[in-house]
């Protein structure tokens, strides 16, 4: 007749299933520490969490035994983006500062594995200072002078000057910050890797047609909603991802000039599509989006008369992104914001700033009708050509009220023939 | 930048003589225990679905009026052919008769959640904020609602836009048992919505939205007539779709009238897994039609004249007899029930001056 088995070797069985919901060891007398420490070894069991529970009972044998066997902590590494090849992506900065040190160390975690472009704007005059240790070409105002001749460089200086970084890459995203911001941490204190989640964001599909009210169903834990029709649960292709920022939020020069304290400290866990037909007012302090559907859609457009070197003086990227949702609205494909968040730094003085962007501020009330009723027509099936839609409708209709229009049209038209004179030298190297 | 800085700072005000707690059910209340702290000052309105004969009893301490079957025979005549049997649809029943202006609307298997910090979540008070601060549905807000502490309109929010609109309805979201329709559940079972989304959104005009019942607040001045939640249950060929329908109408109707719908915060926390395989029964139809369905209110155009609920509503009915009916004759009897429910609001709210007074620009 085979042995029972002990009141205590069940018990100590029972424990070892029992692990997860046991906070602390210490009242286990010794030997039983012990037993339940090998059976936990030989169970496969041991995990970060069960091993500081041995550890805080501060048991000699089971110290020793695990200074014996080696056992170390793991150290919680920045999950390397897995999702993406190297290769895809292209990250393009806008260098309006002359020392990017310290923004490229704190980058590296996250950029170190990709190719970067970085474009010096051509009105800066100091040399560029960037660390070792990354895969980078820099271009200065001589290259955009020598591709797209000094007199269109005028298009890029300033924020503006990114733009050229996405004229000459030849990958199929784009991730895009400013120069003042650095890797934020999520509510966990992890640190955000952007390129993976805006690589997550840009290859799921967007879902424009049809809210779903738990946001992105395609995340991990999601889904669709009851409610939302199957025809729509395929999506469509998204184009473009706009991430946020916690500290310095972007406000315009007004709003920041009179909440001077306010800081944005919330960390909204989501990513949603943006309607179909929706406006919305893209940043373009951290931005990614799928060059071969949309890259020409991007523009280095309007110009303010008095535009500065802080975002709050300039709209470049508010027309820009009013243009490319009209034109994924039109093409049918999807513009999703939300995660992820960057962390933006001080910089400059709103109140200073207020008189020049008053300027674009008035400007905005102009457009919004504008773009609400805008339609591209259905011959326009590629983003150029959309593009060249698009300012024929500028010229029409916003050219007469103010001349910065009228330019903006020109300028759009001349983008698309600077986009496609670069591709076809691409195609033909 | 934002208009209602103050009130953002101030405490929420309770509303207790303006809100009315809509309660279907057909099993007991005990889940009102906990939310006594913030249920308590509220008068509720409990419509009991299924048998009238059962006593459905109510913990003691709250003020309440209670609806069965029988009642609303009697308070509707001949017109309670417009309220489901057997089906938590009736609740609509509740937001007729109720003479206040709000209205907060609960499952019987929901219960207080915890946001991250471990606080209890006073689902109430969060709906309460959200109506009596605007909308945004002209133009999107990166930073969700800018109207919340600590937020703001974006760069490039044009400033005309930034007074927003009135808000008409708060649909607040659930953690544990997703609201996920049957094909997903049976695919899913153990899914369980565990992400905390720390925001209050405008859902765009000219977008739809699946609106879930478990867990909505409405302004039943703005928006009451056109919150009929459908033909359903016993009798009717399709189930689970009664907010749904409600949701589309009002989205249409809120997007004809410059109201404005937020989603979002509060979460309740959604104990009880329907069975999939009932669920799948009742939605059946309801997976074929919508396919139909959504086309229709996606391109639903109401006449510039049409300025109160009523007249949008009545409006929409005939629309729906139009051109859904040839999708299945339960539309036109629905689209009769539209009109039924109308005629019944008016008689039950007639009186006083909320009825037919426009709502706003078209």
């Amino acid at each position: 007749m085979r042995t029972p088995p002990s009141l205590l070797s069940l018990t100590v069985e029972s424990a070892l299933h029992n692990l997860c919901n046991i906070s602390d060891l210490s009242p286990l007398p010794d030997h039983i520490l012990l037993d339940l420490f090998l059976r936990t070894l030989q169970a496969g069991k041991l995990t970060e969490k069960v091993l500081k529970l041995f550890l805080a009972t501060g048991n000699d044998k089971v110290l020793s035994l695990i200074e014996a066997l080696n056992i170390q902590h793991i150290l919680t590494p920045v999950l390397p983006t897995t999702n993406i090849e190297d290769n895809e992506v292209d990250i393009v900065i806008a260098a309006l500062h002359s020392d990017l040190t310290s923004f490229m160390i704190e980058w590296k975690p996250v950029f170190s594995r990709f190719h970067l472009i970085i474009v010096k704007d051509p009105d800066l005059s100091e040399e560029l200072q960037i660390p070792e240790g990354f895969n980078l070409d820099v271009y200065t105002k001589s290259d955009i002078d020598r591709v797209v001749g000094s007199s269109t460089s005028i298009l890029f200086s300033g924020y503006s000057c990114r733009y050229f970084g996405y004229l000459i890459s030849q990958k199929k995203y784009i991730i895009s910050v400013d120069d003042d911001c650095i890797p934020a941490r999520d509510s966990s204190g992890a640190l955000v890797d952007i390129i993976a989640q805006h690589a997550d964001n840009l290859k799921t599909p967007a879902t424009p047609f049809f809210f779903n009210t738990i946001y992105d169903p395609y995340r991990k834990g999601a889904d669709f909603v009851r409610g939302y029709p199957f025809s729509l649960r395929s999506g469509v292709a998204c184009a473009l991802s706009c991430g946020l920022w916690l500290n310095l939020a972007d406000y315009d020069a007004p709003t920041q000039a009179l909440k001077p304290g306010q800081r944005n400290t919330r960390y909204v866990d989501a990513v949603l599509t943006v309607p179909a037909r929706a406006m919305m007012p893209v940043s373009g302090i951290n931005i990614a989006f799928n060059r071969e559907l949309v890259g020409p859609a991007l523009i280095p457009a309007l110009k303010l008369a008095g535009e500065g070197k802080l975002r709050w003086e300039t709209v470049e990227d508010i027309w820009s992104g009013m243009c490319v949702k009209v034109i994924c609205d039109h093409l049918g494909l999807g513009v999703k914001s939300g995660l992820p968040y960057v962390w933006r730094n001080e910089r400059g003085n709103a109140i200073d700033s207020l008189k020049k962007e008053w300027e674009g501020v008035k400007l905005m009330e102009e457009v919004v009708p504008f773009f609400q009723s805008v339609r591209l027509p259905q011959s326009a099936i590629k983003a150029e050509d959309c593009v060249v839609e698009m300012a024929k409708s500028v010229k029409e209709q916003l050219g007469q009220s103010d001349p910065m229009f009228a330019r903006a049209a020109e300028a759009m038209v001349e983008w698309v023939k600077l986009w496609k004179a670069v591709r076809s030298s691409q195609l033909s190297t | 930048m934002a208009a209602i800085e103050a009130s953002s700072h101030a405490p929420t005000p309770l509303l207790k003589d303006e809100l009315d707690i809509v309660i279907p059910t057909i099993r007991n209340l005990d889940f009102l225990e906990m939310w006594r702290p913030f249920f308590e000052p509220y008068h509720l309105i409990i419509v009991q679905d299924g048998d009238p004969s059962k006593i459905i009893k109510v913990p003691d301490g709250f003020d309440y009026e209670l609806y069965n079957r029988n009642d609303i025979n009697r308070i509707l005549g001949p017109k309670a052919s417009c309220i489901s049997f057997k089906d938590s649809a009736c609740r609509c029943f509740g937001y007729m008769v109720s003479k206040k202006k709000y209205i907060f609307t609960i499952d019987d298997d929901c219960f207080v959640a915890k946001d991250p910090s471990g606080r209890s979540i006073n689902a109430l008070e969060q709906h309460i904020k959200n109506l009596l601060c605007p909308s945004t549905p002209h133009f999107f807000n990166t930073l969700y609602d800018p109207f919340r502490e600590g937020a703001d309109f974006v760069r490039g929010y044009p400033f005309s836009l930034r007074e927003g609109a009135k808000t008409a309805v708060s649909h607040g979201l659930w953690l544990n048992i997703p609201d996920y329709d049957a094909p997903t559940q049976l695919v899913k079972p153990l899914e369980r919505n565990t992400r905390y989304v720390d925001a209050v959104l405008t859902i765009p005009k000219g977008t739809l939205f699946p609106m879930c019942g478990m867990n909505l607040a409405f302004d039943r001045e703005l928006i009451g007539p056109a919150m009929y939640f459908g033909l359903m249950g016993d009798g009717q060929p399709i189930g689970r779709y009664d907010d749904m329908w409600a949701g589309w109408c009002i989205k249409v109707i809120c997007d004809h009238l410059g109201l404005g719908v937020k989603t979002g915060l509060p979460y309740i926390w959604h104990s009880k897994a329907s069975n999939p395989f009932v669920n799948l029964k009742k939605e059946y139809k309801g997976i074929f039609w919508q396919e139909e369905i959504i086309p229709f209110f996606q391109s639903a155009v109401l006449p510039k004249d049409c300025t109160s609920v009523q007249n949008c509503y009545l409006e929409l009915s005939k629309q729906v007899k139009e051109k859904l009916a040839k999708v299945d004759p339960y539309f036109d009897k629905l689209a009769d029930a539209m009109v039924t429910w109308i005629e019944a609001w008016d008689e039950l709210n007639s009186g006083g001056a909320s009825d037919k007074l426009p709502n706003g620009k078209a």
